[in-house]
């Protein structure tokens, strides 16, 4: 989800250099060459990607087309221009993410001085529709965005004629086809069913349709150890429903893994359910609505079964090209996982063809109940790349000044941040959980950018009293064994 | 000991030390860090005579606080011969290696007035010059040297620290880790509502840590204001209860004011809760609540007694008006409340105040945030005005009525005009005075042994190694002349002073690029110049300025304003564009500004940040793509939506 936003903001910098080659040189050697087409640009996919994109070159004064078509999810979601993030992803969860946080502050709130009777309850139609109204709104502001800047939009399905022509379907299915110069594919991805499960393609749902249920999930599980399952199983606890989530092997992938087992704790103590080692094997509606679902224990491989209003599928998500007919264009594509193959900017085997969008890269924040910012490296990477005994790993345990007052619970509240061991000691990672990591990773993102080392970091004087202070205040390595826990003030 | 201090050099400086190695003895504190050019006498315009004066004053104050002071050459086979008898008899010893540092050539020329020696190694043992290395030798065949360095220091403690707050407490513990005789005095003299509270200083008990949760108080209200929009239902009028809150904060306070306690004990810190006077060189005298008088001596002092509230000096404000220092743990809710001034201090207390629903004005004498971006002032200024304070421009108490007795009672003030002759009258539960604060430094004996304040200010003026101009005294904290009045600045700085004392450290404290937060409803965070000043500095011409409004995702939904949170960035043109000022006005400014802080350590500039990945979706990605600059004027509003 969030990987659509990188792909947004990745393309400032490497966008400049792509839209001086469609503005130059290339671009009249191919007008030049096949005579009239109808674009200079065309966009498959108005994702964050494939928007910046299009409104770049239209500022630039190309003739710029856009295509999007949004193929309804198999429990019949859909949604309207700005992609993955707008719609399915980064701003509704954050939204409901928002929404647990609220939840938490209101039981805050009485030690405080605020007289609020608990427990308050919630109502997920009311969430829903005041998150769906805002991302309508963005919808709308995308749609008046690419009129402001001429591009021509067209909600239709798009495949590839030949490798400088699309033709495209309405909903009502009359066929439109569009020549370009330029085509640049942004179709991003889609949450991947499993479909060798029975049942779960009638009965789960995905992060695809979670943000657009008109009513509450009710007792939901969730399989998967992405950060889309950990994300939802959280706000969805967060908010008062009965959640669980199934996870077969090793949470949050790629991250560093004890902050990762640190987030499942905190999750765990904050009333999510866990299924450790187990695998769903199929899904039922019973009689009474219910969905049963029957997993089986992967050590023990004992069977066990389990029901719930909801299942919820975050367990990957797949590449959307099949329907765009790149074979009719000659893009190579990979056979095992569809993606397009590209080089380091984003060209495909076809020279005037790009793709860009979805790329598979980490976010930087996971916002789970405590939020886990993270940059640069993980311990294990690091100790990978250099070596144990080059890798220094400084780390404190912290109270939030607020957590103190409220009495909450700040056992996993922790920062990490790795550096090489070497003066000057470069810093390798930075990894922080903890209250607003997402504000807090931020501005350490562009310290590591500038080269920063631990001496430099030290030396950064601290904003009493904040969370981000504690970065600044690390001084206990993991290698002197001393304990990393806070003590007073 | 530590032979690389953390702050070591950086790649490609190692090899200015050749010979480091062969000077590289166990059990001695090199106190210019290897291969780093230090220098012992501050550069600066000052005339020759005057920094020769200095640095003798330094070599003066390295000899008095060492055991052991060798001033020595790296490559020197005799230093090393020194410095390796030292190490066999297990003493450790602090080590100056002149051709390390810059004024290598002016330490020896400074060192030959004082020893009549003209080479090195020039030994010192507890003060008393012992000589080269032959005489070092000869001392130690004769037993003389084994005698010197047995002689102990002739007072009672190795350091007294005047003050239990920040800067106080971070310089004392980290005296005792290098395992010094440390005593901390701190009584705090009750406010003239009587007032009074435990160890730790102003942060700790009428200052941030109860102010953020305040603050916390008032967010809270604000979530619980937005949480309805995000689904939770709850339907009565949310009333807030002062005492509870008040009550709690104070609980967490107490039990801070006791973890210092602890952490003193357990570093066997001596803590006298006492009134601390100067009465002669080295000798302090020290008075507790009861009135009984003890003396202590000690080689050397800080002075760390911090700030307290600035009364206006009319009639009935130190009887009815309260400050900052009764404000936390005031027993009853203050009601409608006066705050007179603009200092932050004022603008975070009226901000929270009406924030948990009190009734609030705001009396200003003339501008807000005096030494803040007066831009990003103004818009903190105009979201409290918004968000129901009421502000009384250029208007100043020129007398306080109590026109009721009362928990609150009612007060009558009259202001005048600072610009003509109007006058105005308001009824008011409260007045909270807020205009500046004064150094707790008049009444200690610091005339008694020389130490010279700023007559006006009373602060006192320090050179970069915090020594006043008594060369055993030093100070740091907020009474410190020219020094950001920070809690993080002042445990920074107490802690290097210590180290240089003590621990045969250089590092100075650094207070450049100091980042800091204003805790109003809209929180203010900030690091480097403000625009004004770094007009003033590098010109307008020379300057680039970014800035943005913008809408926090959480706002959306909500149903909070769009275009009220604001980032701005200052790039100086003629150093690539490096950021000279951050600013930033919205949700969470102190987590977001602290790693852009850290960010403009390392050089931070606009291409940078134009190269980075925002993390989306928070407030500080908004710095990711900063585009408008200011002097193309275009229209920085946000439509709709991002």
């Amino acid at each position: 989800m969030a990987a659509m936003a990188v792909a947004l903001r990745g393309l400032g910098g490497r966008f400049r250099w792509r839209t001086q080659a469609v503005a130059g040189g290339v671009r009249g050697a191919a007008r030049g060459a096949a005579g009239q087409r109808d674009y200079d640009l065309l966009v498959i996919g108005g994702g964050s990607g494939g928007l910046a994109c299009a409104k770049e070159a239209a500022q630039l004064g190309r003739k710029v087309a856009v295509v999007d078509y949004v193929e309804p999810s198999p429990q019949g979601t859909r949604w309207g221009l700005g992609g993955t993030c707008v719609n399915v992803g980064c701003i509704p969860k954050k939204l409901m993410h928002q929404a647990a946080l609220l939840g938490g502050l209101i039981q805050d709130a009485p030690h405080y001085g605020w007289e609020v009777a608990q427990p308050v309850p919630h109502d997920w139609r009311k969430m829903a529709e005041a998150v769906q109204n805002h991302v309508k709104s963005l919808n709308w502001g995308h749609r008046v965005q690419l009129q402001d800047r001429k591009v021509k939009y067209f909600n239709i399905k798009a495949s590839f004629v030949d490798e400088h022509t699309v033709c495209g379907v309405a909903k009502g299915g009359k066929e439109i086809l569009l020549s370009a110069d330029h085509i640049i594919i942004a179709t991003g991805g889609r949450p991947r069913y499993p479909m060798h499960i029975e049942g779960a393609l009638e009965y789960g749902i995905t992060s695809d349709d979670i943000f657009w249920l008109k009513e509450s999930p009710g007792k939901t599980l969730v399989v998967g150890a992405s950060y889309v399952a950990l994300e939802c199983a959280g706000f969805l606890t967060g908010i008062g429903l009965d959640t669980t989530v199934m996870i077969r092997s090793i949470p949050l992938r790629g991250f560093d893994q004890q902050m990762s087992s640190m987030v499942i704790e905190h999750m765990a103590s904050h009333g999510t359910r866990f299924l450790r080692g187990c695998a769903p094997s199929r899904v039922r509606r019973l009689p009474d609505g219910h969905l049963q679902v029957t997993w089986e224990d992967c050590t023990t491989g004992k069977e066990d079964t389990g029901t719930f209003d909801t299942v919820l599928w975050a367990i990957g998500r797949v590449p959307d090209t099949r329907s765009l007919n790149l074979e009719k264009a000659g893009v190579d594509t990979s056979p095992d996982t569809q993606k397009i193959l590209v080089d380091s900017r984003e060209g495909t085997s076809v020279p005037h063809i790009y793709a860009i969008g979805d790329v598979v890269e980490v976010p930087t924040t996971v916002f789970t109940p405590l939020e886990y910012g993270c940059v640069g490296l993980s311990e294990e990477e690091a100790v990978a790349r250099h070596g144990q005994e080059h890798v220094e790993v400084y780390h404190a345990h912290y109270k939030p000044l607020e957590f103190t007052v409220a009495g909450r619970d700040a056992s996993q509240c922790y920062v990490k941040m790795v550096c090489l061991r070497e003066p000057p000691q470069l810093v390798l990672g930075l990894h922080f959980l903890g209250p607003s990591a997402g504000e807090v990773t931020q501005g350490f993102a562009l310290g590591i950018k500038c080269g920063a080392s631990y001496a430099q970091v030290m030396r950064t004087v601290g904003i009493h009293p904040t969370c981000s202070e504690e970065v600044v205040k690390l001084r206990i390595s993991k290698r002197s064994g001393l304990d990393p826990t806070v003590t007073g003030c | 000991v530590e032979q690389s201090p953390p702050q070591s050099p950086g790649p490609g400086k190692a090899g200015d030390a050749p010979n480091r190695r062969s000077g590289h003895v166990r059990g001695a504190r090199v106190l210019s860090p290897p291969g780093r050019r230090a220098r012992l006498s501050s550069p600066g315009p000052s005339s020759s005579s005057e920094a020769r004066e200095e640095l003798r004053r330094r070599l003066r104050g390295l000899i008095e606080r060492s055991r052991v002071m060798i001033f020595s050459k790296s490559y020197c086979p005799h230093s090393t011969r020194v410095k390796e008898l030292f190490s066999s008899l297990g003493v450790e010893c602090n080590v100056l290696e002149l051709d390390q540092v810059d004024d290598g050539a002016k330490v020896q020329e400074v060192l030959s007035e004082i020893t009549n020696q003209k080479t090195v190694p020039n030994v010192f043992v507890n003060k008393v010059h012992v000589g080269g290395c032959d005489q070092t030798f000869q001392a130690y065949q004769s037993g003389l040297l084994q005698k010197l360095l047995q002689e102990d220091s002739a007072y009672d403690y190795d350091l007294i620290i005047v003050g239990g707050g920040s800067g106080g407490l971070s310089c004392a513990k980290e005296a005792a880790i290098l395992g010094k005789k440390v005593m901390v005095l701190d009584f705090v003299v009750p406010s003239p509502q009587g007032t009074s509270w435990g160890l730790g200083g102003t942060c700790v008990n009428v200052g941030c840590i109860p102010k953020k949760l305040m603050h916390q108080a008032a967010l809270l209200g604000q979530a619980l204001c937005d949480s309805r929009k995000f689904g939770w239902e709850y339907n009565q009028q949310v009333k807030h209860n002062w005492e509870t809150m008040t009550k709690a904060i104070q609980n967490h306070i107490s039990s801070l004011n006791w973890g210092y306690r602890l952490s003193l004990r357990e570093k066997a810190v001596a803590y006298v809760n006492s009134y601390g006077e100067f009465v002669e060189h080295h000798k302090i005298k020290v008075t507790n609540k009861k009135g009984q008088e003890t003396y202590y001596t000690a080689a050397q002092f800080v002075i760390a007694t911090g700030e307290r509230p600035r009364y206006l000096g009319i009639q009935g404000d130190k009887e009815y008006c309260i400050t900052s220092d009764d404000l936390f743990s005031l027993p009853y809710c203050p009601g409608k409340t006066l705050v007179v001034g603009a200092s932050y201090v004022a603008l975070e207390c009226a901000g929270f105040l009406a924030g948990i629903g009190l009734d609030v004005t705001v009396m200003v004498r003339s501008i807000l945030l005096r030494g803040f971006d007066q831009e990003m002032a103004e818009k903190v200024g105009s979201y409290m005005e918004q968000h129901g304070v009421k502000f009384l421009r250029k208007f100043i108490p020129v007398m306080i009525q109590q026109l009721e007795k009362g928990s609150p009672g009612k007060l009558k003030v009259l202001a005048k005009s600072t610009e003509g002759t109007e006058t105005i009258e308001g009824v008011y539960n409260t007045v909270l005075l807020a205009i500046g604060r004064d150094s707790c430094t008049r009444k200690m004996g610091l005339e008694k042994i020389g130490v010279k304040i700023n007559e006006k200010s009373g602060k006192i003026p320090v050179n970069d190694v915090e020594q006043t101009s008594v060369p055993y005294v030093f100070a740091v904290g907020d009474i410190s002349e020219g020094k950001p009045e920070l809690t993080p600045v002042a445990i920074q700085s107490g802690k290097l002073l210590a180290r240089r004392l003590f621990g045969a450290s250089l590092e100075k404290c650094d207070y450049i690029n100091v980042p800091t937060t204003v805790f109003t409803p809209l929180e203010y965070g900030c690091c480097g110049l403000a625009e004004e000043k770094a007009i003033e500095v590098y010109k307008k011409e020379n300057l680039e300025i970014y800035h943005t409004l913008f809408w926090p995702l959480e706002w959306t939904v909500a149903g909070r304003e769009n275009n009220t949170c604001y980032a701005k960035i200052i790039c100086n043109k003629l150093d690539h564009d490096r950021v000279i000022g951050f600013h930033i006005l919205g949700p969470n400014a102190g987590e977001v500004t602290q790693g852009f802080a850290a960010a403009m350590k390392c050089g931070l500039t606009k291409q940078l940040l134009d190269d980075t990945i925002g993390i989306h979706p928070t407030c500080g990605e908004v710095f990711t793509t900063l585009e408008i600059t200011k002097s193309s004027g275009l229209d920085i509003t946000q439509k709709g939506c991002g």
